[in-house]
């Protein structure tokens, strides 16, 4: 079949194309959204005194860093399924939660005195925190592997693990209503572990599912 | 590659989206010339064929199309394309000589019976079911219509319009990497 021949064949194929990105995107947004809450809400559920608790500071600021982790690196993860997309121009925008949670800990370090930080790292719920943190995340991440199959990245590792990124920034907003450990110190190990377990499921779920 | 060439690509490839087929046909020539000038300058040293390049990119621009973004320019998303299936191309062939012989033997016979030179795309196209196959090759290589196609093989219009979309899907896939 020469070029001439497969171009015939290209153009007569008029079905409609796929589904646009933007709806592929906005189905994996929501569907994200409504299978991690589902999952949280069966599994943990919220803590006893979450009132008491929305009025603390370094409560509410887990879901700030979360929710934060989780827009921008959606909003990363759905450029990056375009061909062309220029991944290197994303990162300062996936600072944003980073320098946020490095933030906390230097102000932390600073309020906490010295002899609480080892509590306050180690906390009281790390097993679950890195257990359901990625259990959570699952299945936001296998629909934005979806959504980018759908798509045509040219990085798919890369572009897998931003999937990840945002899958745990989901999980991580959810899982915060339920953890009773609310130091940035704790924040900054367990929860960075936990995302970083859904960042790498995600680069290895991009090598292998998304292939074009 | 300059804007205006854009501006004609996007031009023809908003057309087309809207449902001109010969505007697709001609964003689709078009669209090969381009991809044929980065081609050439990719291929130039290497076993990889500058033409399984531009075949394998259109192809993906086809059933990726909904991936350009109406008011996004052509060239940059046709380039991306064409990279990663040029990529795809060098790495498929540095794998080539550890896979035995045997493997390929029927396509490498098939192909040693073509009179005309044969690119991956017609192997992949003798991978398809029969049926699949026979559409496909009514309307590229014999150039009929799809009434045409439909007259001949004793099909419905529809039935050969399913046919020929999801043969060129499972040719793409063929490509796609693993």
């Amino acid at each position: 079949m020469d070029t001439n021949d497969l171009i015939k064949a290209l153009a007569a194929d008029t079905r409609r194309p796929g589904l646009s990105m933007s709806a592929a995107w906005a189905g994996a947004g929501i569907g994200a959204l409504v299978l991690a809450g589902f999952v949280f809400s069966v599994l943990l559920g919220p803590r006893p005194d979450i009132a008491a608790a929305a009025e603390t500071l370094r409560f509410l600021f887990k879901f700030v860093v979360a929710i934060a982790l989780a827009a921008t690196a959606f909003a990363a993860v759905r450029a990056a399924a375009r061909p062309e997309a220029d991944l290197r121009r994303l990162l300062p925008y996936l600072a944003t939660a980073p320098v946020m949670v490095a933030a906390s800990v230097v102000l932390e370090l600073f309020v906490a005195p010295s002899d609480t930080w080892a509590t306050r790292l180690i906390g009281t719920n790390s097993l679950v925190c890195l257990t359901f943190i990625p259990l959570i995340g699952l299945a936001p991440l296998a629909l934005f592997l979806l959504a980018l199959r759908h798509g045509a990245p040219s990085r798919p590792e890369l572009s897998g693990a931003f999937a990840g990124l945002a899958a745990g920034g989901i999980a991580a907003t959810f899982y915060a209503a339920h953890c009773p450990d609310d130091s940035p110190l704790f924040v900054a190990t367990w929860y960075t572990i936990a995302v970083l377990i859904l960042t790498v499921l995600g680069a290895l779920g991009g090598r292998w599912a998304i292939r074009w | 590659m300059s804007g205006a060439d854009d501006e004609h690509l996007a031009r023809l490839l908003r057309a087309a989206v809207a449902g001109d087929e010969k505007a697709y046909a001609d964003f689709l020539r078009d669209a090969a010339l381009v991809i044929r000038g980065w081609a050439r300058r990719w291929t130039v040293s290497g076993g990889v064929d500058a033409e399984d390049v531009v075949q394998e990119a259109l192809l993906a621009a086809h059933v990726k199309r909904h991936t350009w973004r109406e008011d996004a320019p052509v060239i940059p998303w046709l380039h991306a394309i064409a990279r990663h299936k040029y990529v795809d191309a060098v790495r498929r062939q540095a794998r080539r000589p550890t896979v035995g012989i045997e493997e390929f033997e029927e396509t490498l016979a098939s192909a040693e019976t073509e009179k005309v030179r044969d690119w991956e795309i017609g192997r992949a196209l003798d991978g398809l079911a029969p049926g699949q196959r026979s559409v496909v090759n009514a309307i590229s290589i014999e150039g009929c219509t799809v009434a045409e196609t439909a007259q001949r093989l004793d099909m419905n219009e529809t039935a050969v319009r399913v046919a020929l979309h999801r043969g060129l899907a499972a040719i793409a896939r063929r490509f796609g990497r693993n």
